[in-house]
Order: structure tokens, then sequence, then C-alpha cells
């Protein structure tokens, strides 16, 4: 039996605990100075809106821990004694690991603009972050944020559940032009104006006004904005201030091999701060998503048990909802067009939907999807990118993948036809979307 | 860009808000009316009470219109765990009470409510011309339950149209429930009334209609000949074929979410309490207790009346019937299913009887679990692990435990009303049936 510290109680640690109490007898600890329970990071937003309870974004129930002899600790590790095994924490106590693996998750971009230190200027990661903005934002009127990502526009759908005047600054050419292919892009920036925030691209923060409070903003085309409340969401990056000067070795994050080993015997890193020393090829080595960090500490829980397994984040996929619209996205859609990849996008004429099929010009192989406002099923999707199938044969069975609810629209004659008149094709639909079908095509 | 600006103006701005007061208002003025007429202090008159109803019911249209017309489709959930109404403040308290002592008036103390054997007075006899038209014969208490019943599941089935008006599923599966409870539970059994037929409710069934099989029932359809009969064996083939059939093919969100009424206030007019269920491993520990329990009670208590019916006698193994029949009837038919049922909409969710207390949702429920194509499947990878679709089930059920390991769902207590697929941020359910082998 083995003394295993975990270091981070986000998503991938918490899936390292249980995967190891379900595969070992071995003794584990789980170290947060955030929370003492594991909650989802990605609903922190519904608990400000008010869909939801702080108690309902907590996966799992408070007797789960105790059952499953996964101790918890609330604190914070100060330093790393590697050699002789050793963690200090706040508290002054000396904890002696067998395996030791870091979860330590990711840390909002912050690029050091004068008065970022102003009362009224935060961002949106942890805890204390929600309870920040939930005492400040209570009697303000305008906000605005900067930086056109997925925590940006989740802010902004935040403040604006408040009847706050959000302004939102974004760099690209579109909300989130550098992931979603332009026609996306402009869907959603669209999207996000018809909720009433006043979206300003390609335009970026050059001053923050105020002497302790937050006062105002001045963009580079010189606008002057005031404003009550600044978010900074220009994007995390690896949680790993406390390793530098130490024998762990990192980058931007912490360095793993394909077993999400670091440099050190019996030190794991998983989730994001990990940095992958030999990505994928077509992936990312640092992927900051609740998804990988998940299969990350699947994958380390079966290292430490003796399995002879490596990291496999298998087909990329992600989602998000933009206020109303739900995306995802399965395999590979990129933002700018690509010689040798064709794209069969299809969009809704009046509702916000669309359908977007990448494949090879040459091989005709599917590439990826990506879906604004319809559900396609995961696993369909995955088996068709993994199994190489061909554009005609996806075509053929896009049905199958349809994930909408009952009665939804079926959309599937208007995409086929556009189809064929981009492609030049003949495509006739099969199979209808009955779940037996489904269930068939992936059985066999 | 105009337009745009329009959106965003009416969204936040006053004008709305204004609305919204006034819509608020003419409702109220519409419940004062009957809350006036309860005391006697306005007598029975056609015109007013045709006010009542109706401006009861546009304050409530006016209201959602106001609410959800200016904003884009989607998810409206905002605020739901802050304000008074359903986040078990002082205007749930105050609304559970009124509820609650409105159905003890009802089941025990209707005299009160103005029923009166030589003529109607208070809220009773107001509803008599409404009665008289209708069936010509003076309103009862259960004529006035009936009204008020079917116009919340309508109105409110309008407010809850509106609200998920981006989800065909849900507008279709409320129009079905609206259309059950205006056509089936309350407009057709009234004109049967006036037909010197027997009341009954054709969509209505055994257990949930425990006083099917009750000896003054039976006989009742049976004096009325041929469609007395048709009654007695449409209720029979209800319980023994269609429902079994329908739950098979499509689970029993046939039934629970699209045709029953206890489910139909519960969907529209609960709405708003649907997160207040409790999540929690002993309330499902409870649930299965309880409601079984129920069951086997009813099923007793009904070969009970069957046996005294038949044989004549008051004993059935070591049970009085008569006296098994109104305990059942007090307790559970009365208590349970209206003052707690209903009741307590504000402070323990919408659903507390269809969970802990209906025998008819038992039996589904055991056919669902056991017998039947239906299941939500997941769409397993993308789960977030945020809570939204645990926190919106009505029925209590932990979805998500299901939905962040990949499972697929097939609980006895869902009743398919589709949800936790709406309230979603990632896409990650979908209901549906699959050929499971039986058949």
């Amino acid at each position: 039996m083995k003394n295993i510290y975990i270091i981070g109680n986000g998503i991938s640690g918490v899936t390292a605990a249980r995967h190891l109490r379900k595969k070992s007898e071995h003794q584990i600890t789980l170290i947060s100075e955030e929370s003492e329970y594991f909650f989802s990071r990605t609903a922190l937003m519904y608990s400000y809106m008010g869909h939801m309870q702080w108690k309902d974004l907590m996966p799992y129930p408070i007797e789960f821990w105790k059952k499953n002899r996964i101790d918890l600790l609330k604190t914070r590790v100060l330093s790393i004694d590697f050699k002789n095994q050793n963690l200090m924490t706040r508290e002054g106590q000396n904890l002696n690991y067998d395996i030791l693996i870091l979860a330590t998750g990711s840390t909002p971009n912050l690029s050091n603009w004068p008065r970022q230190n102003l009362t009224g200027v935060g961002c949106l990661y942890h805890q204390w972050d929600l309870q920040k903005l939930e005492e400040y934002s209570k009697n303000i009127q305008q906000a605005v944020i900067t930086g056109g990502g997925l925590i940006g526009i989740e802010m902004a759908e935040m403040l604006h559940s408040r009847q706050i005047q959000t302004t939102m600054l974004v760099r690209e050419k579109e909300y989130w032009s550098n992931v979603l292919p332009l026609e996306e892009a402009q869907m959603i920036s669209a999207h996000i104006r018809r909720h009433g925030i006043d979206l300003k691209l390609q335009t970026q923060l050059k001053e923050i006004k105020g002497s302790d409070k937050v006062t105002a903003v001045v963009t580079d085309q010189n606008d002057e904005i005031s404003c009550q409340w600044l978010g900074l969401t220009i994007g995390v990056r690896p949680n790993i201030d406390v390793f530098k000067n130490t024998e762990l070795e990192i980058d931007r994050g912490i360095l793993v091999d394909a077993m999400l080993k670091t440099n050190i015997p019996n030190v794991f890193a998983i989730g994001d701060c990990a940095q992958q020393r030999q990505a994928k090829p077509g992936r990312k080595d640092i992927e900051a998503v609740w998804y990988t960090g998940r299969i990350m500490g699947k994958t380390v829980a079966s290292v430490i048990c003796g399995e002879r397994t490596e990291y496999d984040p298998g087909i990329w996929f992600n989602s998000a909802k933009f206020f109303d619209i739900e995306y995802q996205v399965y395999g590979e859609i990129s933002s700018s067009i690509q010689e040798n990849v064709e794209s069969i996008f299809w969009r809704h004429p009046t509702v916000e939907k669309s359908i977007r099929i990448n494949f090879d010009r040459t091989t005709k192989k599917v590439l990826g999807f990506n879906l604004m406002g319809i559900r396609f099923r995961q696993e369909v999707c995955e088996r068709w990118i993994n199994q190489k199938n061909d554009i005609q044969q996806v075509l053929q069975n896009i049905r199958l993948a349809f994930f909408d609810p009952e009665f939804f629209e079926d959309c599937s004659n208007d995409f086929i036809q556009l189809a064929n008149q981009k492609t030049g094709m003949n495509i006739h639909l099969n199979a209808g979307w009955e779940l037996n079908n489904v269930l068939n095509f992936l059985k066999n | 860009m105009l337009k745009l600006n329009t959106v965003q103006k009416i969204s936040s701005h006053p004008t709305s808000k204004l609305l919204s007061f006034s819509a608020i208002s003419i409702g109220l003025i519409g419940l004062l009316i009957l809350i006036f007429a309860g005391f006697g202090w306005i007598s029975s008159n056609p015109v007013l009470l045709f006010f009542s109803l109706a401006m009861m019911s546009a304050g409530v249209i006016l209201y959602s219109v106001f609410l959800y017309k200016y904003v884009p489709a989607g998810i409206k959930n905002n605020h739901n765990m802050s304000s008074s109404i359903s986040s078990k403040g002082i205007l749930a308290w105050l609304t559970a009470m009124v509820l609650t002592a409105f159905y003890i008036l009802l089941y025990w103390y209707p005299e009160y409510l103005g029923l009166h054997a030589n003529g109607n007075f208070g809220l009773i006899g107001f509803f008599d011309p409404l009665s008289r038209f209708l069936k010509n014969q003076d309103a009862s208490q259960w004529f006035v339950y009936g009204v008020l019943y079917t116009l919340a599941i309508l109105i409110y089935g309008i407010k809850f149209i509106w609200k998920y008006r981006h989800s065909k599923y849900q507008i279709i599966r409320t129009i079905s429930v609206m259309f059950f409870q205006f056509a089936f539970a309350f407009l057709l059994p009234e004109l049967m009334l006036r037909l010197n037929l027997p009341f009954n409710d054709f969509k209505n069934m055994w257990p949930l209609n425990y006083y099917f099989f009750d000896e003054c029932h039976i006989k009742e359809l049976l004096q009325a000949g041929n469609i007395g009969w048709l009654m007695l064996v449409w209720g029979i083939l209800m319980v023994v074929l269609i429902s079994p059939v329908l739950t098979y093919l499509y689970g029993k969100r046939w039934y629970c979410s699209w045709v029953c009424g206890c489910g139909g206030l519960a969907e529209t007019a609960g709405d708003s309490f649907r997160h207040l269920s409790d999540k929690s491993l002993g309330a499902w520990k409870i649930e299965r207790y309880l409601v079984y329990s129920i069951l086997v009670i009813v099923v007793l208590m009904t070969v009970g009346v069957l046996y005294s019916y038949f044989t004549g006698q008051e004993k059935f193994l070591f049970i009085q019937t008569s006296a098994l029949r109104s305990w059942y009837g007090f307790l559970i038919g009365a208590a349970f299913s209206g003052v707690i049922g209903v009741g307590f909409y504000p402070l323990m969710g919408s659903r507390v009887w269809c969970r802990f207390g209906c025998p008819m949702a038992a039996v589904l429920g055991i056919q669902q679990k056991f017998f039947s194509r239906f299941r939500i499947t997941t769409n397993g990878g993308q789960c977030i692990s945020c809570g939204n679709c645990s926190t919106y089930c009505e029925m209590g059920i932990d979805v998500r435990a299901y939905a962040q390991r990949g499972q697929d769902i097939v609980r006895a207590s869902c009743v398919g009303c589709g949800i936790c697929s709406a309230v979603c941020p990632r896409g990650c359910f979908k209901i549906g049936e699959w050929e499971c082998g039986y058949f």
C-alpha cells in the first residue's frame, strides 16, 4: 500500500483519485487550497446566474469521499522536497508521499497592465473569483470584458443576467475566430450582439483608469468606456509558479512523457498543468480542457497501478454554449482555410444553426464535424473519423449522428442538397435516426 | 442594426418592467374578485365570473409574453435560486399556505367554500352560472376545483410554451397535456353529466383512479346501460392492454408527462418549482419504499373491495374492506395527492405525489424499468458535470451521476419530460427508444 498525494481537486485530480480507488487499496489524499469538495468549475457561471446553488455544483455527495476512502485536505502546498519525497503545507505540516500527482490546473493570464490590481478588476477561474464578482457586481451598471474566448463570453452572459450593460473587447476579426471557422464565428458575434452585448471586434484594452476602483478603460481605438467592473479573460496558463527553480523540469507547463511521468521518479503531472514532451500529431502539447483532464486522470491511475498504458486523448472533441447556441466539435476543424481540406458548410436560412463537415480533398476521408445549434452523437462521429470513412458514406448515413431531441427539425435533406451541389456528388440519405439503427451501427 | 437596438432596449428597459407590473395587476384583480366572492362580498354574477377568470388568464399570459417575447429563445433559468417564489422565500411559503388551506377546505370543509344543499353561496355559488351553463346543475366543490385546475394548466401551459419555445418536444408535449386536461378531464365529463351519463374521465386509470372498482362506481356504470359498459370495459382495457403497450413503446412518459392531469399541473403551473425536488440517495430510498408500499395497499384494497362486492362479505382475509377504502381515500387520495402533492409545490417541488405516492406511476415505472424500449442515451464524453440536469430533474433523479459516466439512464421514476436534455449546455441527452428484445 502506497501513500499517494494528489495536489489539486479539479476534474483531473478527482478522476485520478476515483480510478486509483477502483483499482487499488492505496492511501489517497486530495489536496486543494480552493475548496474542500470537488465542484464543476465550468458551472461557476450557473451559480452566479441563479440557475443552481453552490451545492448543486458538486458532482459527488459529501458521503462519497468517506465511502471511497479518499481523504480531503484543504491547504496550500508551499514547497516540495522531491529528494525526500516531502510536501510542506501552509500550516507547516510535513507530508511524506510515495507517489505524488500534480494536478494544479491553470491560472488566469494577466498581461501586466498598469492598475490591473484596482478594485473592480477580476478574472473568472477560481471560486474566490466568483465570490469577488458576486460581492462587487451588486450595485454596478457597466462592465467591460477583455478577451474573446470561452471565459469571456461566460462572464458576459453572467453580467448580462444581472442587467449590467456589458462591452466585450475582442482582438480578433470575429468572436473566437482564432478557433472557429469564419462563418461560425460571425454567427456567434451576431448572436452576442442580439443579446444586447456591445461587442467591439479588433479592439484591445490599452489603459485602465481609476484611483482605487476602476472607473473606465481606454481601448486601442482611443475609445473611453466607463465601467465599474473590468473582466480580464485573456486565457489561462498552467499553474506552475511554485515549481520554478526546482528539480522539476518545466517549460510552459510541467513536462511529462506519454505515461504522464515527470523527470522526477514517482511524480506525475496531469490536466491543465501538464505539457506533453511529445504531443500526438495534430494536437497541442497543453490542452486545458475538461475532457483531456479527465482522460489523463484515468490514465495516470492505470499507470500507477502497473498497467502498461499511455495517454491517448482520442479524437479531439469539445463543446460549449454561447448564450443560447450550443457548440460541438468532433475531429479536426481549423479556423483558417487549408489547401488539402474541403469543407461542406450549411447554415439554416432563418435559425442560428449550422453544420460543417470537413474532409480530405484527395483521399475524401472525413476529418471533422463542427456543429452550431445542432447536436451530433459523439460515438458515431468518432467512429467515422477513426475508421477514416469516406465523405460519401458519412453523408449518406448522416442521420445516424443526429442527437437533437424528438420533433426537432430534420435538416438532413437541406444539408445533403447543399453537399450535392457543392461537391457534385449524388447522395441519397440512408436510414433514420432510430436508436436501433445507431446501436446497430455502433455494434458492427 | 436598428432592430438589434430595439431588442436590447426592451429587454432591460423600464417599459418592460411597467408592462410586467400591469400584467401582474390584471391577474391579481381577477384573483381578488374570486377572493371577494369567496368571502361572500360579491354575489353570484356570470359577468363578474367571466371577468375574474379572464383577468387571471390574461394576467399570467401577458406576464409571460413580456417576460420571454423580447429576449432570444433559450433556457430561462436566471435567478431561480434567488427569487422569492422559486427559492422557498416568503412568497413561496405564502403560496404554499394558501394552497394547502384551499385543499383542506376543498376536501373536508366544502361548506366554508359555500357548498349548500339549498343553494350554494360564496366561492362555489360564484361558479353556479358556469356550472348551470355546462350541465344544468349547481356547482359543486369539485366543479370549482376542476375549472381552476384546468385553467391553471391552460394558462401556465401557455407560459411554459413561451418559455421553451425553442424546443419542439416541449411545445408538443405541453399542448398534449393541455388538450387532455381540457377535453378529457374537464369538458367531456361535464358534458356527459349534462346528458345524464356517468361522470367519466376516459384517460384516468386505475390505480391512480382508485375508486374505479368501488361498489358504487361499478353500480353506477352498470346502471347506465351500454355506455356504462363501454366505460367499464375501456377502463379495464386501459389497465391491462393500452397502458402496457404504450409504456413498452414509449416509456411511462406517454402518460405521466403527456396525458396525466397531475403531471399536467406539475409540468405547467409547477414548472417554477421543479428544481426543489430532493436529489439525495436518502430521498430515493424513501421514494422506493413509499411508492411501492402504496401500490401494494391499493391492490389489496381493490381486491378487497371487489371481493366484498361479489361475495357481500365485509371482511377480506383480516381486512375490513370499507374501512381500508375510506382510510386510503383520506390519507392517500386526499391528504397526499392533494394537500401535500400540490399544496407543497413551492416547498418540495412539483412532483412529490408522482414520485413518492402515485401507485399508477409505480406500475408504469416497473414496466419502464423492465419492459420498455424507453431510455435516455448520453453523449457521455461531453458531460462537464455541471449539474443542470440533476438540478432541474423534477423527479429528483441524479441525472449527472449517469451522464458523467456515459451511462444510459433507465430509471423507474423518469417521466420523460425532457428537461434534462433541454437544460444541458453540452447536448448530452437524447430521449429515445430501442428494441429491447422482449417482443
